[in-house]
Formats: structure tokens, C-alpha cells, sequence
């Protein structure tokens, strides 16, 4: 055990954690976003990309018929081409679990998880009963992955224990039935050296997955946090052999975003991590853009997006 | 010791900014003296997917522009051309090797043209719209609205005039435009994309490219993300290969004779009936 469970052991080895290097970290992702990707690289590297996206509707206005909309979507992207893969999962609210799953299993889609934004997404803010019971709920709609937000607050006042505490107990009720991804809403925690912090943090408390963003916080998911995350992944596999997946989420809405994401993720966390399974894009219009340059590659013409189902 | 000039560079015109080419390729211009006069950007076909896509992000604001709006800003690039008249007349002696008189005579008709076409913008609707007689308790209406992106190759020769007469009246309708400016003669084209960043068109509504016509003219043609193409600057054979793959998404593709009519603005809309019940 890295920690013996004590807010103490748990406070001295993220201490003990070396700081980031923000001007390297930020130069190295500048570098790492010149890579070309070219021809069959490209194709694998868009196919690849659409079968790790989260498709996402998380708005006020989300309807069964907008969740039923999406589900169609994310079984077969392109209508008209039964070769692009689906996609990774369909990430939803609470109370639109139970449609989606239904309509995923009704129409081909049983081997594509539902994940859940649970845990009084996407502020985190209300007591800890309340972020039990939302959970609950959602597992019992029949959701396979949790989305749970951290309490930014609390971890950014240095209650640390208090977050890790919560990460655990959500843990705890996901058990075997559902993955356990934790948005670290990295816009608000500032600093790099947070965002590593707040990483381990994630893992040491169970996550199965770190993810970036709620995608209702601007900056998002931008290159140097993905990589500074993949970072902690990558060196939390050498210290404990498990791997732990990462999903950034917000604001990567073209293929040249997305291809750069896979570029970070070869190179930092190594090819292990590209895969569904251990990386995952939060996403919704950037699948539209994917399938356009797909057909680009495909038919050898530029595509528009009247070629493309409206979201 | 006599003065160094500071030449200019000739860049493109997309999304209202002023690239290089992404390929980072130039071309030479020649003047009609057979001088050196510039090496303009030689765009490759991402240019023109990049200046698509700002044509297609800028074209709902400026097609939702009320017409009146669009009438204001054709005639204030008009006002901005006559503040420049001295450079476009410079550039069009030495690219053509005409008379300064004759040079000033074609950017005055250039002038002009911008007037004309933006006095045509908030008319459009009541000549080609209409109301129309049905059987039944409805009003029914028919009005013109603009296609969405269009490509302008255009003409040659007359170098400056060639491009407005083109190009006006594509984005009068309330179009965006992509202009592939003649090969040999691309400086006003250029000059022209300078007065357009400061007359108050919104960025992306023209894009201009500068480059070898034969290299994008098939992608033009086959970009599904464009709508209609005037192909006033390419050979009959360009015109038949665009028209060939231009196909498949139902480009409207005109050439128009070298006189302005509104004909030229309507051709790149389409008319749209609505049909409203009487009383409600």
C-alpha cells in the first residue's frame, strides 16, 4: 500500500509529489501537437478515435427523443457506412439512463456502456447523502459507468481527506456493477501541480478513470492537463501495476484536436493506453467532424456537413 | 546610400486574416513588361478547405444580415476602394501594361459596380419574390435567399474589375464567397481582400485565394460544402470537369456575360414559398 489510509500518510505523499514543470509540460504538448498524421495512420487514428468517444448530452433541454436520437447515432455513426465503428459510450444525466439503456439494447447497442454524471453534477455541490443516494439512483437505472465530480472546494481549501473520503464511499457503491470516473474539473484547481495532485488523489481513492472536465467549465481539456494526467497515469501503473484510464471532455471538437489527443497518449502514457477501455474522448460535436473526414478519406472529396445527422 | 524599399508580402484572405499558404509555397508574377513584380501565395487545396470552412461559419450572419445591412456594407467597400484608387491603378498599369487613363477608367467602373450591386440588395426581394394567388385561405409568398458558400474564379482580364463584377453580386445575395483570383493577375484581387478587411464585411464572408486555378478547380468542384460556382476564370474544359463532379451535391454553376444584371445576383439563390393561413 502507497497510503495507510490515514488523511496524514494520504497528505505527506501528495506532498512528497514533485512538482510540475509548467513551461516544459506546456512546450512539450505545443511539440507533440506538430505530429502529421497522415493516410492510413489518419484513417486508423479516426476510427480509433470514434470508438473511444463518450458521446455526450448533458443540456437542460435533453428530452427522451434527443437521448433516443443519440443512441442511434452512437450504434451507427454514419448511416450510410456500416464500416465506422461505434463509439466508446453514451454519457448522460441520471434520469435519462433507463431510456438510453433500453433504447441501446432495443437497437444493437448492448455492448455500449451508459455512464451516469452522478454526485450533483457538474458543481459537486451538496452533502455527501445526497451524492450517495444520486449514484444509487443511477446504478439502479441501469447505468455502467459513474461520471462523479470532486469537490473542488474542499480539495482547493486543503480538505483533502474529505475528498478522498468521498471518491471512496462513491467507490464503494459502484462495487463491480460500474467503472468509476472521476472529473477533477481541472479549470477551477489553477495550477498544474493540483492537477497532479488531484490525479493521485483520484486513483489512490479507487477511480477506475480520471477524467478532465464537466465541459461547463472553460478552459477545459487542453493539451499540457491531458498530459500532465497522463503523466500521474502512466507513473502510478510503475508504482502500483494498475492502470487507470483517461478521459479529457470539453472543448475537442475537430479530428486534428482529437488525433492530437491520441499523440499525447502514445507518447506519454504509451500505446498500452490506446484503447476504449483506458482512454476516452467527452465529446459531441467532434464526432460529425470525425465521420466528415472520414468520408474525405474515403471518397477523396472534402464532405459538408449537410452530409452528416444534425445533433 | 539610396533607400532599400520594404516590399509588400502577398498573402491570402481567409476568415478575415492574412495567411501564407499552410504549404508555405510561392509563385512569380510578371508584369506585361516581363519584370518581376511579386511572389504571391501559392494556395494548395487545405487553403481552400480552410477558407470554406470560415465562408460556411460566416455565412448565416451575413445572409441574416437584414438586406439593408449588406446594401451599407457593399456600398462602404466602394468608399474604401476610392480612398485606394491610386494603388489599384498602379497595380493594374503594371500587371496589364495599360495607360494610367485607361487603369483609372476600370477602377472607377470597379467603383461603380460595388454601388450598383449594393443598391440592388434590399430590391432583390420585391422584384424576384412575389405573392401568389392559391386556392384556399392562405397567403402564400415567394421570396429569394442566398445558397450559403460559392466559389468565384475570377475573370482574367480586366484585372480589377474582372474580380468585382464577380464577386459583388455573390455576396449581395447574402452569400459567403471563396474568390480564386486569376492566376496571372492577382494583385487587385489582393489589394482588394485589404479593403474588404475594413469595410465592415464580416471576417469569412470573402476568402481570397491566390495560386494555380487548374491545381483547385477540382476541388472546388467536388467540395460538397459548396454551393454554387462561378467559373468566369477558367476554360470551357475546367468548366465541363467542375460541372462533371459538381454533380453530386447540385452546385448551381454559372457563367455570366461581362455586364452586371441582377440575374448575376439571383442565380446563386434559391426562391422559397411559404404558405401562412389568413386570420391567424
Amino acid at each position: 500500500m502507497i497510503i495507510d489510509g490515514s488523511e496524514s500518510s494520504l497528505k505527506k505523499f501528495l506532498a512528497e509529489l514533485s512538482p510540475v514543470d509548467q513551461v516544459g509540460a506546456e512546450a512539450r504538448a505545443v511539440m507533440l501537437a506538430t505530429r502529421s498524421i497522415k493516410t492510413t495512420s489518419k484513417a486508423w487514428a479516426i476510427d480509433t478515435a470514434i470508438s473511444m468517444i463518450d458521446l455526450t448530452t448533458l443540456e437542460g433541454a435533453d428530452s427522451p427523443g434527443k437521448v433516443r436520437a443519440l443512441c442511434a447515432k452512437a450504434v451507427r455513426p454514419d448511416p450510410t457506412d456500416s464500416t465506422v465503428p461505434s463509439v466508446g459510450a453514451i454519457c448522460v444525466y441520471n434520469d435519462m439512463v433507463k431510456i438510453t439503456r433500453s433504447e441501446l439494447d432495443a437497437i444493437g447497442g448492448k455492448d455500449i456502456p451508459v455512464a451516469a454524471v452522478a454526485t450533483a453534477f457538474p458543481s459537486g455541490r451538496a452533502s455527501i447523502a445526497v451524492k450517495k443516494i444520486d449514484t444509487q439512483d443511477a446504478l439502479d437505472a441501469g447505468a455502467n459507468e459513474i461520471d462523479m465530480v470532486i469537490d473542488r472546494g474542499a480539495f482547493l481549501s486543503g480538505k483533502i481527506g474529505e475528498v478522498f473520503d468521498e471518491i471512496k464511499t462513491i467507490k464503494e457503491i459502484c462495487g463491480n456493477k460500474a467503472h468509476l470516473k472521476v472529473i477533477l474539473e481541472t479549470g477551477e484547481l489553477v495550477t498544474y501541480d493540483n492537477v497532479r495532485k488531484a490525479s493521485y488523489l483520484a486513483m489512490l481513492a479507487g477511480a477506475d478513470f480520471i477524467k478532465t472536465s464537466t465541459g461547463k467549465v472553460s478552459p477545459a481539456a487542453t493539451a499540457p492537463v491531458v498530459l500532465v494526467m497522463l503523466e500521474a497515469v502512466r507513473d502510478y501503473f510503475a508504482l502500483t501495476g494498475s492502470r487507470i484510464g483517461v478521459k479529457p471532455a470539453g472543448g475537442i471538437r475537430t479530428t486534428k484536436d482529437a488525433i492530437k489527443q491520441l499523440v499525447l497518449v502514445n507518447e506519454t502514457a504509451g500505446s498500452e493506453w490506446l484503447k476504449p477501455s483506458l482512454f476516452r474522448i467527452g465529446a459531441s460535436a467532434l464526432l460529425n467532424d470525425l465521420l466528415m473526414q472520414r468520408m474525405k478519406l474515403r471518397t477523396g472529396h472534402y464532405a459538408g456537413a449537410n452530409y452528416v445527422t444534425v445533433d | 546610400m539610396s533607400r532599400i524599399d520594404v516590399n509588400k508580402t502577398y498573402k491570402l484572405f481567409i476568415g478575415g486574416t492574412f495567411p501564407r499558404s499552410e504549404s508555405g509555397r510561392v509563385y512569380e508574377i510578371k508584369g506585361a513588361n516581363k519584370k518581376f513584380i511579386a511572389n504571391p501565395a501559392l494556395a494548395s487545396r487545405k487553403d481552400l478547405r480552410d477558407a470554406v470552412v470560415a465562408a460556411k461559419s460566416a455565412s448565416s450572419g451575413w445572409a441574416n444580415a437584414t438586406a439593408f445591412n449588406r446594401g451599407q456594407i457593399l456600398y462602404r467597400i466602394a468608399e474604401i476602394m476610392q480612398g485606394r484608387s491610386e494603388q489599384f491603378i498602379d497595380e493594374i498599369c503594371l500587371l496589364e501594361g495599360v495607360s494610367n487613363k485607361a487603369a483609372k477608367l476600370q477602377v472607377e467602373e470597379a467603383i461603380d459596380t460595388w454601388v450598383w450591386y449594393s443598391g440592388w440588395c434590399d430590391k432583390l426581394y420585391s422584384v424576384s419574390g412575389s405573392q401568389n394567388q392559391v386556392s384556399g385561405p392562405f397567403y402564400n409568398f415567394t421570396t429569394p435567399e442566398a445558397l450559403g458558400v460559392v466559389a468565384v474564379f475570377a475573370e482574367s482580364k480586366p484585372s480589377l474589375l474582372g474580380v468585382v463584377r464577380t464577386l459583388a453580386p455573390v455576396i449581395a445575395a447574402g452569400n459567403s464567397a471563396v474568390l480564386i483570383a486569376s492566376e496571372s493577375y492577382p494583385l487587385p484581387a489582393i489589394t482588394l481582400s485589404e479593403v474588404l478587411a475594413t469595410s465592415d464585411l464580416p471576417a469569412g464572408v470573402v476568402n481570397v485565394l491566390t495560386g494555380k486555378v487548374s491545381e483547385l478547380a477540382p476541388w472546388v468542384g467536388s467540395h460538397m460544402e459548396i454551393d454554387g460556382v462561378d467559373v468566369a476564370g477558367l476554360s470551357k474544359k475546367q468548366e465541363d470537369e467542375i460541372k462533371l463532379v459538381g454533380a453530386d451535391n447540385l452546385k448551381r454553376i454559372h457563367r455570366f456575360s461581362a455586364t452586371n444584371h441582377p440575374e448575376r445576383i439571383l442565380s446563386f439563390m434559391e426562391h422559397k414559398t411559404i404558405w401562412h393561413p389568413i386570420g391567424i
